[in-house]
This record gives structure tokens, sequence and C-alpha cells, in this order.
């Protein structure tokens, strides 16, 4: 079977063979366990797990001791949420965060509010960004945490972070982030964006799957979390279990290569999205979905009215795409994120998201643009809703027999 | 999700998709589903002397399995009676495409479809609409 291109960069992204040249030793000869202190298999390992810390520091500039290793985004999401939540319940219960937010953080939330937490979660203009004054405002004394996400996994908007975290800390609140699609594709540096807790996986920039990080401000101020899962006392006791060594070091040397390539990278893969975004949104009835200024340069994501995203996924086989619409029994309900932003559910059902990445060449691009608008044209002939706005019903007053 | 061949035939090569005349008293329309949802199917039948349906045309908004269930059954009205339509059940649909379960609203969406046009057509020629079970979806 020929393989489709791959254009779903926010779900996963490949594996660089750097990377996976990195971490190849770490699963046969030096296989050490890095808590072992007492044999050169142990200091090997530690050795490993040590340089990818700094590695990681380095990207988002903190220091080797604030890094927390977990099992991806979402542990890291759960530990960050959940132990701040447990630490500091004699100052507070009450958390702020945005109906945008990953299902990791919106999950972690509806956890704690049954065990006692107050939860606002804030609406988004219709750009995707929150109201800046709505946070101020939902802000209380009781308030210790204000968990936004910082680049948005569906419509790629950019929060404005750096404001985000002085409002919180203005009230005696810790910021954290949920980084995962902006890590190692805008600069990111805890410092300079005031964040006090930040999760991010390896496998969307380029490195395996099943690791990822909390970083854990240790100064100005110092953070704590309460431990989720009891063991070995590993990371500073924020996390047991044995270190996924190979993991971390490929986790490591993907945060370098990021480093190095950012800012050429994010460069050219702006210039390839804006190339088939322009293109596609000359169609008509198409319209880009998320703010346009702050955004990350990887990510579009177009609604082509009166065809269904799914179908009109089935038309792009030869694209490798992710979809607002899920047409399963189960779930016949468009993405959350995209009715957040106001759009209508038949709007939202008729989503495509473009997730470009470091593999992605403009040929790819051309292919896509080319495939895209055969697709919508193909099902917009068989579509119904189509005509009839051809013949200028306004489909809005029909009344449609809801199932 | 895997779609099977079938699905995947009607999808690429959709049978009698178009328009007839709404307006011509031969001609029922049946519009189900909403936007909202997700899936929309127009489907028309033209019914011709002793009560046979002589051509039929979909138009369909949804995903695969919803074009290829609504194409399925424009090749399965023509030269049947409307009786004969009347029977035509959502499982026959599912088992000829193989819907997997969480695809069976799409066959009776499609089921609703027929039996819409088929009221709209007797209808317009002063018979009674006849009294649909209420589907599960």
């Amino acid at each position: 079977m020929k393989q489709p291109i791959y254009l779903d960069n926010n779900a996963t992204t490949p594996l660089d063979p750097r990377v996976l040249e990195a971490m190849l030793p770490y699963f046969t000869e030096k296989f050490g366990n890095a808590a072992s202190r007492n044999h050169a298999f142990g200091w090997v390992a530690e050795e490993g797990v040590d340089y990818a810390r700094e590695q990681v520091a380095k990207l988002i500039g903190c220091t080797e001791k604030e890094i927390i290793f977990t099992s991806g985004a979402t542990e890291a999401d759960n530990l960050a949420i959940k132990g701040v939540f447990e630490m500091y319940k004699e100052k507070g219960n009450h958390i702020i965060t945005a109906v945008t937010e990953h299902k990791a953080v919106l999950d972690t939330c509806k956890h704690l509010e049954k065990n006692g937490a107050r939860v606002t979660y804030l609406g988004v203009k219709e750009d995707g960004l929150i109201d800046l004054a709505e946070l101020e405002a939902a802000m209380t004394p009781e308030t210790i945490l204000v968990s936004i996400m910082y680049g948005n996994n569906e419509i790629g908007v950019i929060q404005p972070v750096k404001e985000i975290a002085a409002i919180a800390h203005k009230h005696g609140a810790l910021f954290m982030t949920d980084a995962t699609q902006a890590v190692g594709k805008i600069p990111v540096d805890v410092n300079a964006d005031g964040i006090d807790l930040m999760a991010f996986s390896a496998h969307k920039m380029y490195g395996p799957k099943g690791v990822g990080v909390l970083y854990v401000r240790r100064k100005n101020p110092r953070v704590k979390v309460t431990a989720q899962m009891d063991g070995g006392g590993h990371e500073r006791g924020m996390r047991s279990g044995t270190l996924n060594v190979p993991g971390i070091v490929g986790l490591g040397k993907a945060c370098e290569l990021c480093r190095l390539e950012m800012e050429s990278e994010s460069v050219r893969l702006a210039a390839l999205r804006d190339k088939l975004e322009s293109t596609l949104s000359k169609m008509e009835e198409s319209y880009v979905n998320g703010n346009t200024q702050h955004r990350l340069p990887h990510v579009a994501n177009i609604s082509f009215k009166y065809v269904e995203g799914e179908g009109l996924m089935m038309a792009m086989s030869d694209l490798a795409v992710s979809s607002g619409s899920a047409c399963t029994s189960a779930s016949l309900e468009p993405s959350y994120v995209l009715k957040s932003l106001g759009l209508s559910d038949d709007l939202a059902h008729s989503s495509i998201r473009y997730g470009l990445g470091r593999f992605t060449t403009e040929e790819e691009i051309d292919k896509a643009i080319e495939v895209t608008q055969k697709a919508v044209n193909h099902l917009r002939e068989l579509s119904p809703l189509w005509e009839m706005f051809k013949e200028g019903i306004d489909l809005s007053k029909i009344e449609w027999a809801e199932h | 999700m895997a779609y099977s061949e079938k699905v995947i035939d009607h999808y690429n090569n959709p049978r009698n998709v178009g328009t007839l005349n709404k307006d011509s008293k031969f001609v029922g329309t049946g519009l189900v589903g909403a936007p909202e949802c997700g899936d929309v199917m127009r489907l028309q039948i033209e019914v011709g002397e002793d009560n046979v349906i002589t051509d039929a045309k979909f138009k369909t908004f949804g995903c695969g399995s919803a074009i290829a269930s609504s194409s399925l059954a424009t090749e399965w009205l023509k030269g049947k009676t409307i009786d004969e339509a009347l029977s035509i059940d959502n499982m026959d649909i599912v088992e000829e495409l193989a819907l997997p379960p969480v695809k069976i609203h799409c066959s009776v969406l499609a089921e609703d479809a027929i039996k819409s046009a088929i009221n709209d057509y007797r209808v317009k020629n002063g018979l009674e609409a006849i009294v649909l079970e209420k589907s599960h979806h």
C-alpha cells in the first residue's frame, strides 16, 4: 500500500533518525538502571539521563533540577494539577482553566471537582484566545492555580502566557501551562514567560512516545507538588518509578535538535502552512479557524462548508490529516474546541486540521492542496446542502429532523 | 476506521447522484438528518405506472458510510414497487455494506429517507402518509 502524506504532526511526529541513533545504545549495552548507585551500569545510565536533563533544560531555559521526567504530557498535567491541589489545599481550592484545554487538563480538573476543588472554565473569544479581563475577574484569594495551555492542539493559537502568568502571580496563584504543542516549535522560556509548572512530551517533537516532562520551578517561588505515584522516590520524590532511560535520552536529543533548528524550521513551516492555507481558503465557502497572528507555525485548521469532515477525509485518503467531526454513534459531537470559538456545529463538522512537520516537503503541500480541492469539489457535488446553498435557500430556516 | 470494499466502491463511484424535479407529482422527495448532526440525506424517487419506481436519485452530506448507504438505497429502489420499497430494512443495508456498529445510524437514516420519499409521493397523490415507526438512533 502506498503511504499517505503525513500531515497529522499535532497528533504525533515521526522519530528523527538522529534521535533513534542516540537512543539505541541505551536499549542494549547501556541498559543499566539510572538509580543503581554502586556499579558502572547504573552510572552510565545516570550519565545519559543527566545529559538529557541538561539538553531539556537548555531548550526551555531552566535548571536541570527543575525537570521531572514522566511518561508523557498527560501524566505531567495530572501530576501538576493534582499535585498542586493537594500541596496547596490549605491556601485555597480554586483552579482556573479554559474550555479549549486538552482533555488531560479538563478531565483532571473535573476529577478534582469531585474532591472539593472549585474550577472556573474560562471561555475563549472567537479567535480562540482567552480574555485577560475575564481571567482577572475570575481570580479570588482562594485561587491556587491558573492552568492555560501554551499553543492549542487543534487550531494552533498561542495564548498570551506572559500576561496570564503576571495576572496569576499578582493574585498569589501559580501558573501552569500545557506546552505540548509549543515546546520545540517556538521559543519557550520559563523565566521570560513566568511559568511555574509546564508539561510537554517527546513524541510531538520528533522524540519517542512514552516520555514527557513536568517542569517544576525551584526558585521565586519554590513550587512543590504532591507525588501521585508512590514508590522509590525518584525525581526528587515527585515521580517514583524506574526512569525510562532510552526514552529520556531520546527526549534530550530531540530537545537539542529542536533548539538548534527551530529558528530556520519555524520560518520554513510557516511559509508552507501559509501556502496551503491561502490557496485553500480561496475556495468558495472555506474558512480558517482561530487567530492567524498569534499561532504556531505548523498548524492550519480550515472548515469547508457543506461537506462533512469524516467523509472528506475518506476522499483524501492520500493525506493523513485529522477532522473536527467524529461521526460515530458514541459521539456525534463535533470538536469542543471549534464549538467554543462559536462555530456552528455544521461548520465544526466540516473542518480539517493540517499539521505540518520537520519532514513535510513543499511537494507534499502542493499535493495536499490538489487532493483537498478535488475532494471538496467531489463531495459538494454530492451534497444536498451545497445544492440548497447554491439555490439561495437559507439552511438555518429549515426544520431539520434532529436525530 | 477501515471501511469495507463495498463502502469504498459506493463512495468512490456513487450511483444515481442527482436531483429530480421535486415539484413533479410523480416524484417523492425525502430529506432527513440535520447538518449539526453531521449527516443529511436527500433521496428522491420517480414513480411510474403500477407504482413501480422508475428512477431514484440522492445527494448526501455525511461520512463515507452515509454516502454509501444512500447510494445503495437508490440502486435497490429502481424497478421496485412502492410496497416492495417499503420493506427495505436498514439491517439489509448494514449487511450488504458490512457496516460496523458505530455506523448503523447511517443505514437507519437511509431507511428513513426511503420512507420519507414514499410518503411525500403518497401525500402528493392524495394518499395517506404511512405512519413511520420512530427509528432509534
